[in-house]
């Protein structure tokens, strides 16, 4: 699977108020949520992306905060397949697996990474492939756990077969 | 193999049997877990799931726990129909402890009360404060909804075991210096993301002495430091709590001498200052000294963190005789209305009306920014809560402090961010 876009930066410690404040908490629905990405950084922030293909890149402890799912639920609502993060709060990167969004890792990597970089990322090869600046850089597999969940869509999606099968 | 509390108590959970060295950290293990715990922000996305899976019924309807706490008294349509959501869900499940109006609070301060968690239970919750149940000695953590469906159709979960980092506090605790002040320290040593993955294990002298109420503030706030659980010993404290809360059974329990551990900190408290947090992230940690007469326009006293009866009581003495300065909001929220009433029995209800302070419902209210008392662009407030981010609390021009309830009380009669012996 192979995901093409350009990237939109954020710093360290985005918490999940930030990527989705509270008072949007009031719906489950991946549009209406979607439609208020990242609204507790920038208001306007929303109106950068463009959907599938836009990669959100983030530094440390992305996710932080709450519990909400609405936070990957928000980001992939939004039309953003993947993030990459220096690192992320440990209920984030487990959420993100569980709605389908896919959380790579890879530590002070990061750095290699500008905002409007244009991005190629081979899920099979491992690699994000940065075409505005030439380097590669490689990721380790998922963890075949984490990858069966991605791969039925989520979760929800792969519990239902477990109870089907 | 000598074990800490967070692999003790998985082991005691793991749905087939393991030695220890299948304990070590990192490894993964599937676990029977005691109670499942969802809100009205999230159970909404669990029941949503739930349905995806095609699961007809939950695992055990007495061990789940559906806590109508955030947005409630409904603060708006919207609001109201997740809860309507949620209430149908539970009749149709026929789940025990649905909680809603008259007989609902803050959940983590409701379930412990209850007696719904105790010693060695373990515990998952889609909210990240569950893992407050620390305090009374059970391995609790946050999840997202839709691991916490899993776990409401299944009865148990995955989790990694974690390392730990032991936190040993001696000393004895000043006036007017608490659970608080301890756990803001530890935040301040180890930065939002210093636990991330790992258990903290509080213990000593100064943790000894504590009420489990203070325990309990203390291992509210391990999720501030990234971390999974914020564990303390079951001691005779522990064990009377849980009888109190109607609990039978419940045994002591502590990790063995000469368990591993990522790192130990040590905190003498003799002769500690209390402490506050400056916007916008809970790691940044000053001394009340370096911070007073910063003016304030609202102060909390509720949420999770500190709203139990002891806070309470810290704050009415503090408030006692004084008045709420004409440029403050004061808004108390007791956690439970268990609380409520035992703080209208013991008059602290009427010395906070007498100074001038706003009662409220047992409630999330302003603490996520939701309703009950929000920040206009610039304005500043002083919470006894947890989390301090950019527009937490409404505004994103808005700031929040974080500090004690007594540093709250005395904050709210001066204007100004200040200690009460100053007052
Ligand atoms: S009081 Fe605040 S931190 Fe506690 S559960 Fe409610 S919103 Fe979360």
């Amino acid at each position: 699977m192979k995901y093409n876009g350009k990237t939109l930066c954020v710093g360290d410690h985005i918490d999940t108020d930030a990527i989705i404040p509270a008072r949007f908490l009031v719906t489950t629905d991946p549009v209406e949520l979607g439609s208020h990405c990242m609204e507790g950084l920038d208001p306007e922030w929303i109106k950068q992306v463009k959907p599938n293909a836009t990669f959100l890149v983030a530094g440390r402890n992305f996710g932080c905060g709450s519990s909400r799912e609405h936070a990957p639920v928000a980001i992939v609502g939004a039309g953003i397949p993947v993030v990459i993060a220096h690192s992320y709060a440990r209920i984030f990167y487990r959420n993100a697996f569980n709605m389908g969004l896919i959380p790579l890792e890879i530590g002070d990597e990061v750095e290699n990474i500008k905002p409007g970089d244009e991005l190629e990322i081979d899920m099979t090869a491992g690699t994000i492939a940065n075409k505005t600046s030439g380097k590669v850089i490689t990721f380790p597999p998922l963890p075949e756990a984490m990858a069966a969940i991605l791969n039925a869509g989520g979760l929800a999606e792969y519990v239902k077969k477990q109870l089907n099968a | 193999m000598a074990l800490t509390l967070a692999q003790k108590i998985l082991k005691a959970h793991t749905t087939t049997p393991v030695t220890d060295e299948a304990l070590q950290p990192g490894a993964i293990v599937n676990c029977r877990v005691d109670m499942v715990l969802a809100n009205d922000i999230t159970a909404p996305l669990s029941i949503k799931s739930l349905r995806t899976m095609g699961a007809k019924k939950v695992f055990d309807n007495t061990k789940i726990a559906l806590v109508m706490d955030h947005f409630t008294p409904q603060k708006d349509i919207a609001s109201a129909e997740q809860v309507k959501g949620v209430r149908e869900f539970a009749k149709e499940q026929n789940i025990v402890h649905y909680y809603e109006g008259g007989n609902a609070g803050v959940e983590h301060a409701l379930l412990p009360e209850l007696g719904l968690v105790g010693p060695g239970d373990l515990v998952i919750g889609a909210d990240s404060h569950t893992c407050t149940y620390g305090g009374i000695g059970a391995f609790a953590t946050g999840m997202g909804s839709t691991d916490v469906a899993a776990g409401m159709a299944l009865g148990q979960s995955w989790f990694k075991v974690p390392e730990t980092i032991r936190v040993t506090v001696t000393g004895k605790l000043p006036e007017y210096v608490g659970g608080k002040d301890i756990i803001l320290w530890t935040i301040g040593q180890l930065g939002v993301d210093g636990a991330r993955y790992k258990a903290l294990e509080f213990d000593g002298e100064a943790i000894e002495a504590l009420s489990v109420e203070g325990r309990l503030t203390i291992a509210n706030m391990a999720i501030e430091a990234g971390g999974k659980a914020g564990l303390f010993a079951v001691d005779a404290k522990t064990l009377a709590y849980a009888q109190a809360a109607g609990r039978k059974g419940d045994v002591a329990l502590a990790a063995d001498p000469g368990a591993t551990y990522e790192r130990t900190l040590t905190l003498d408290v003799t002769n500690m200052e209390p402490l506050v947090a400056c916007p916008h992230l809970p790691e940044n940690v000053k001394p009340v000294s370096q911070v007073k007469g910063i003016t304030v326009n609202q102060v909390i006293i509720g949420s999770c963190t500190n709203g139990r009866i002891e806070d309470l009581r810290v704050a009415a003495a503090v408030l006692k005789g004084r008045q709420v300065n004409n440029n403050v909001r004061c808004i108390v929220l007791p956690a439970t209305p268990r609380i409520w009433k035992q703080a209208l029995k013991e008059g602290l209800v009427e010395i906070m009306l007498d100074a001038g302070c706003i009662m409220g419902p047992a409630s999330c209210g302003p603490c996520l920014g939701g309703h009950l008392g929000i920040l206009a662009g610039g304005e500043r407030a002083l919470a006894t809560t947890n989390r301090n981010f950019r527009g937490r609390m409404g505004s994103l021009d808005a700031e929040v402090y974080l500090a004690n309830p007594a540093i709250a009380a005395a904050t709210a009669v001066a204007g100004t961010i200040s200690h009460p012996a100053a007052l």
